[in-house]
């Protein structure tokens, strides 16, 4: 009978070798690629996270609250916040410059608060790059 | 801040090309991968847009 073996997973990299990566991969779009000498890859990151942020400002799409209710209310306005926090220095500055928008009607708008949500959420796939190639799992 | 306004195609292709830039970079492991993951997501996200575009365009009548 063949016994299944369990795969192993790869011990954990110290937190001191990650975290500071992961932390300014947050701040700025591509930053966590740029501390780990991964340039061109993090100016790529910079230049596509940045510039889907601003086209979405720049639609007037609205910055989500974490408003809590029905399952389906609480699902859409705590997890659009979670993806415009993710947005780092760019979710910071525009709501302390005040160019957050109110929610409003109108397709332009409603592409513009996707692009803010998925711009953040894009920032979080580029965190996790940058959390892989720092535990040396990924060159 | 200037206002930007765009169509649906406009926006949704907007959308594809950022996107398919990150999922190329974040997604494999040498700049020869990535450079055809990333055209290979943008080519997907064309085919459905497009797709899904003739299929509303057609199945509203």
């Amino acid at each position: 009978m063949a016994v299944k073996e369990k795969e192993e997973k790869p011990p954990m990299a110290p937190m001191g070798t990650w975290a500071p990566a992961v932390a300014l991969g947050w701040l700025i779009p591509g930053g966590g690629h740029f501390l780990l000498k991964r340039t061109g890859r993090g100016v790529l990151l910079l230049v596509a996270i940045t510039s889907m942020f601003v086209c979405g400002l720049m639609m007037r799409g609205a910055m989500f609250q974490p408003q809590t209710g029905d399952m389906l209310t609480t699902l859409i306005n705590v997890g659009g916040f979670i993806g415009d926090v993710a947005g780092g220095i760019l979710y910071l500055l525009t709501v302390w410059l005040g160019y957050s928008q109110v929610d409003m009607a109108g397709h332009v708008h409603d592409y513009g608060t996707k692009f803010l949500v998925m711009a953040g959420l894009l920032n979080i796939l580029a965190m996790v790059d940058a959390f892989e190639i720092a535990a040396g799992r990924k060159e | 801040m200037p206002k930007m306004n765009l169509s649906h195609f406009e926006a949704a292709f907007l959308f594809s090309v950022f996107t398919s830039v990150v999922m190329g970079i974040v997604t494999k492991n040498n700049d020869r991968d990535r450079l055809h993951y990333g055209v290979y997501t943008f080519a997907c996200f064309m085919l459905a847009l497009f797709g899904l575009g003739w299929v509303m365009y057609l199945g509203h009548g």
